[in-house]
């Protein structure tokens, strides 16, 4: 007999001292000791030790999971600090599977923590997720939430999935056996561009600190093997509104991984499924350099330079001259530009500028349309080093 | 009248607004109500062929239209109709 995801014969007896660390968790009937031999003898994956990574990690490694396998190609940035607290400042720098791995052994050094500091491939995934349990996907792009879901679906491993935007976090346990994965929710993901990255749009930061711990419980539930998880059900956090909101997720007989007639059998090209080569994004958008914006302005020729910023955001790093439309009027304020005179429109990076120019060209705008590429940040590194870099 | 619930990432289109109501018997009814108040919105919600985005999911109470004949599917006057769509975001966890 086994319960939970943990066979019988991975299970031995606790050593006193763990015993004593793990007193808490052996108080509870629904832990005890055989719980906690559970958690000892599981291996489970993080992927990414950003936001919702930090917390799963460190409350995973308090909680006396056996092994720990944590992935991430990234250093420790400034800016991650204010969220991701499981690196500190003096890290900054440092490959973020170091820095994290550092933490978790000085949480809980009977932790065997494995670091894969790469990115996950299509190529790797198979072999990096075979090895473990559980996943807990904690990544903050499409492309990986999809390679990660289906290296789940085919390996047949629980994928305990959590995502943030500004306020708002999503949580549920994608789990192909019992219930609904990842694609039956959603078939395919946005048009690059449509839904902005936190990168672009912010995150409050403890919002992944709830959502993460979130995820940690549902982790522990499915390695102890009780309690309700939430397999087909999505569970919706507001943390400005302080809401939380259930919904019932389906498994789509249709889904193509893990519906009745699967059309997906192995992993695929996941940044070509997320529309991320050019031969599959929409028809070009032109770009100037920040440089030659520069140059043409000095020069008096007539441009307008619309900066699509919301009003918060633009308030940072202001743009001189700029002419100011929110990203969320653009259509509806469409005569408000000169066909006749160049428009350069500008954002934080030069994503949101791109769907700003695609949506004023299908609702019929006929003027020339130019994209700053690489945003204002690329204006304060290559032409006003005084700008600040946000 | 059904309430809809706005998501975060699409309330740049909805002045900030988190909420709004519209009139409709079904759900495709009920949407295209909510897109007419807020034109820059449609594209977000609607393909180029007119179909909604797979990457929205409508739910009515707390039931995935999908199962219900999708946007055929009813609205009682005074039901919720939540707007769900894809987010990715993992507080910059790269992998
Ligand atoms: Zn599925």
């Amino acid at each position: 007999m086994s319960k939970g995801i943990i066979s019988d014969d991975r299970l031995s007896s606790l050593s006193n001292e763990e015993i004593a660390r793990y007193s808490r968790h052996l108080l509870l009937p629904q832990i005890g000791l055989e719980g906690q031999e559970r958690l000892r003898a599981a291996k489970a994956l993080i992927v990414g030790t950003g936001g919702l990574g930090a917390p799963l990690a460190l409350y995973l490694a308090a909680a006396g999971v056996g092994t720990l396998g944590i992935v991430d190609f990234d250093v420790v940035e400034e800016s991650n600090l204010q969220r991701q607290i499981i690196h500190s400042t003096r890290d900054v720098g440092r490959p973020k599977v170091a820095s994290a791995a550092d933490r978790i052994r000085a949480i809980n050094p009977g932790v065997n923590v494995i670091t894969h500091n790469t990115r996950l491939t299509s190529e790797n995934a198979l072999g990096i997720i075979g090895d473990y349990d559980v996943v807990a996907d904690g990544t903050d792009n499409y492309q990986t939430r999809y390679l990660v879901n289906d290296a789940c679906v085919l390996l047949g491993k629980p994928n305990v999935y959590g995502s943030v935007f500004q306020f708002e976090g999503q949580a549920s346990v994608f789990s192909a056996k019992e219930g609904p994965c990842y694609r039956c929710l959603y078939p395919s993901p946005p048009p690059p561009g449509l839904v902005p990255s936190c990168s672009e749009g912010g995150v409050l930061g403890v919002l992944p600190g709830i959502v993460g711990t979130i995820q940690a419980n549902e982790t522990i539930k499915l390695i102890v093997g009780g309690g309700e998880s939430l397999v087909s059900r999505l569970l919706l956090f507001d943390a400005w509104e302080m809401r939380f909101r259930e919904l019932k997720l389906d498994k789509d007989p249709g889904c193509p991984i893990c519906g009745r007639k699967p059309s997906i059998h192995g992993l695929i090209d996941y940044e070509q499924f997320c529309g991320l080569k050019p031969d599959h994004a929409e028809a070009p958008v032109d770009a100037i350099e920040a440089k030659e914006l520069k140059t043409r302005l000095d020069a008096g020729d007539k441009i307008q330079v619309i900066d699509i910023r919301e009003p918060h955001e633009q308030a940072i790093a202001p743009f001189p001259g700029a002419k100011y439309i929110p990203l969320g009027q653009m259509v509806r304020r469409m005569d408000e530009f000169d066909e006749k005179v160049d428009s350069v429109f500008l954002c934080k990076i030069g994503q949101r500028s791109i769907f700003a120019i695609r949506a004023l060209r299908e609702a019929g705008y006929q003027g020339r349309l130019l994209n700053l590429r690489d945003g204002v940040g690329a204006w304060a590194r290559d032409v006003d080093n005084n700008m600040p870099k946000y | 009248m059904a309430k809809i619930l706005i998501p975060t990432a699409l309330r740049a289109f909805t002045d900030g607004k988190s909420e709004a109501e519209a009139e409709g018997k079904t759900v495709g009814e009920v949407i295209a109500a909510f897109a007419a108040a807020y034109p820059d919105i449609a594209r977000h919600l609607y393909d180029e062929e007119g179909r909604l985005r797979s990457y929205v999911n409508v739910f009515v109470g707390d039931e995935n239209i999908r199962g219900f004949g999708g946007l055929d599917a009813p609205v009682k006057d005074g039901e919720t109709v939540t707007l769900v769509p894809a987010i990715a975001g993992g507080g910059a966890g790269r992998a």
